[in-house]
């Protein structure tokens, strides 16, 4: 059974049918690429698989479960973690706390524990720091820990991003526009750390994208959304040089 | 538990120490007059009312204009069980401030309600409005006084109590905020979509905002009452709301040693000006300009934080530091 089974998945905002009969299935491991030009619906697919919008009709299913109705925080619990388009960290927050913020639900004492300053808070935050550690170090940002995250350099801020939702645990990563406004050699790095992440966390990996480089050099299938509608769905190789995606893109 | 006893948290306690002691001898010795013994008390009052609020509008990122409401429920509700109550000081006082203190946090749910549906200058007004419906409340409530005020509290209060309960205040706060609690509450203000798609129960934790500054509101309240030994409604208007605002704004939001500085400086400076008669309100009005301008400025900001945090980059400026 695939990880994520959506089907049928729809939304309207009023007379406007923004997603329609929108269905995909990604199995565990995969790296997937949902690309289409500006206003296909690709971000509002990623507002209802974590519960942002609540979808007019379908359903979609993590792992058997299914997910439909449930709000974000749900989803989140469940095991959809996601990055943001326009990069939202925690700003004023440093690089590790930000990521101790992804591991929060990892470690249960209490309030009390914490004020008191129990052994279980010196216990659970040592822990803490550990995991932290050990994800920052992976995506080469440990040097960088007690730095706010809003002085960060774009790229890094990007990885950071990566790296706190990766520390929800989560079965599938949703990635929006990783690569937005990012030179090619920035996209090519990129390009590497998400390969890494898969290979790495085990992770099944749905990214929307913009840059042909991007998807056609990671994804190993991609479906492409035009008008809220599904256009094509394949290997990449297959269906960029399919006629419909062509003029969807470029025009007739 | 040898984390506890770490050099930094010897060298507090001492710090601490040092300065309760250093008041007592200065008390002692008749160093004191009576305008400056009667400030004492004050300043440790408005120290836990900065700080507290300092968790809702600094941490949280929420703006409340509620806060001497809170002090007000927490006041009168502490003051009428020691007035009624008949049991010995030792007891009694303690648990009218923890009535106090949980009355107020009541109120704090209630108020941090409508804070889950509201942002920013909504949230501000209804606080505002809430405020002011407390106060009218009391103003006709003939069983507390009404606008004639509560009269008969015995004044328990001395700089003793005031002292470790404003320490208590400090730790608590600081201590919640350096819990993975207290950085939950920081990735609200940060950025709430992003905090609820981490997985982080945003209504849970507004409300633990509100009710643990509600709570030590109260318990200044209950402090402020049997330090004056009478109650009134218009004690707790919107212009007492205001001054605590302006004390965490003043010493920076998000820093507790700020709060703490700036609310000692808002008490005394009124009182140190006395003698300027005239000038007084206008130099006072001068030095808060003064300060929300250095706040604002880097290299002055660049400056706070090289003297207060060996870890320059740190949120905050070192939230312990200076924890006295």
């Amino acid at each position: 059974m695939a990880l994520l089974e959506v089907t049928n998945l729809g939304i309207s905002f009023g007379g406007l049918r923004a997603v329609d009969d929108f269905s995909v299935s990604i199995e565990k491991g995969a790296l997937y690429g949902l690309i289409g030009p500006n206003g296909a619906g690709k971000t509002t697919v990623f507002y209802m698989l974590t519960g942002v919008y609540q979808p007019t009709v379908g359903t979609f299913a993590l792992d058997g479960e299914n997910l439909t109705g449930k709000t974000p925080l749900e989803i989140s619990h469940k095991g959809i973690a996601r990055t943001f388009q326009n990069i939202r960290l925690f700003n004023k927050m440093t690089v590790l706390d930000n990521v101790k913020i992804g591991l929060h639900n990892h470690v249960k004492y209490n309030v009390l524990d914490g004020i008191m300053r129990l052994p279980a808070y010196f216990r659970d935050e040592q822990k803490l720091n550990e995991d932290a550690k050990r994800l920052l170090e992976v995506f080469d940002l440990y040097g960088e820990k007690d730095y706010l995250a809003s002085n960060l350099p774009y790229g890094k801020q990007r990885k950071l991003e990566i790296a706190r939702a990766l520390a929800t645990a989560p079965k599938l990563l949703l990635l929006d526009e990783p690569a937005a406004g990012m030179n090619p050699n920035e996209t090519a790095e990129l390009m590497d750390t998400i390969r890494f992440v898969r290979d790495e966390f085990d992770m099944t990996i749905l990214l929307i994208e913009h840059d042909m480089k991007l998807v056609s050099g990671i994804c190993e299938e991609i479906t492409v959304l035009n008008f809220g509608q599904v256009l094509a769905q394949g290997k990449p190789a297959e269906v960029l040089s399919d006629p419909k995606v062509i003029v969807a893109y470029l025009g007739e | 538990m040898s984390k506890v006893f770490t050099k930094k948290n010897i060298l507090l306690f001492v710090v601490i120490a040092a300065i309760y002691a250093l008041l007592f001898t200065l008390d002692g010795m008749g160093f004191f007059n009576r305008q400056t013994r009667a400030l004492l008390v004050p300043i440790c009052i408005n120290i836990i009312l900065a700080v507290s609020l300092n968790l809702i509008v600094g941490f949280l990122g929420e703006l409340t204009l509620g806060h001497a409401g809170f002090m007000s429920v927490g006041a009168y509700t502490g003051c009428m069980f020691t007035i009624y109550a008949d049991l010995p000081m030792a007891v009694e006082f303690p648990l009218a401030m923890l009535i106090g203190g949980v009355v107020a946090a009541v109120f704090g749910v209630i108020i941090g309600i409508p804070a889950l549906r509201l942002r920013g200058d909504y949230l501000a007004i209804v606080t505002l409005a809430f405020g002011e419906i407390i106060r009218s409340i009391l103003n006709n409530l003939s069983l507390v006084g009404g606008s004639g005020g509560l009269n008969g509290i015995p004044k328990y209060s001395n700089y003793a109590i005031a002292y470790v309960v404003m320490i208590v205040t400090i730790v608590v706060i600081a201590n919640l905020v350096k819990s993975r609690h207290g950085r939950a509450i920081c990735s609200i203000r940060d950025n709430v979509i992003a905090s609820e798609s981490m997985g982080i129960p945003v209504v849970y934790y507004k409300l633990l905002a509100f009710v643990v500054a509600a709570f030590f509101a109260g318990v200044a309240g209950v402090l402020y009452g049997h330090n004056l030994g009478i109650l009134k409604p218009s004690t707790f208007d919107f212009n007492k709301s205001i001054e605590i605002l302006v004390m965490v704004v003043m010493g920076g939001m998000g820093s507790i040693p700020g709060s703490i500085i700036a609310a000692f400086l808002i008490t005394v400076l009124p009182e140190l000006l006395r003698g300027l008669a005239d000038y007084r309100m206008l130099i006072y009005a001068v030095v808060l300009i003064v300060m929300m301008l250095l706040n604002n400025n880097a290299r002055f900001n660049e400056f706070k934080t090289h003297i207060f945090a060996k870890k320059a980059r740190r949120q905050g400026a070192g939230l312990t530091e200076g924890g006295e």
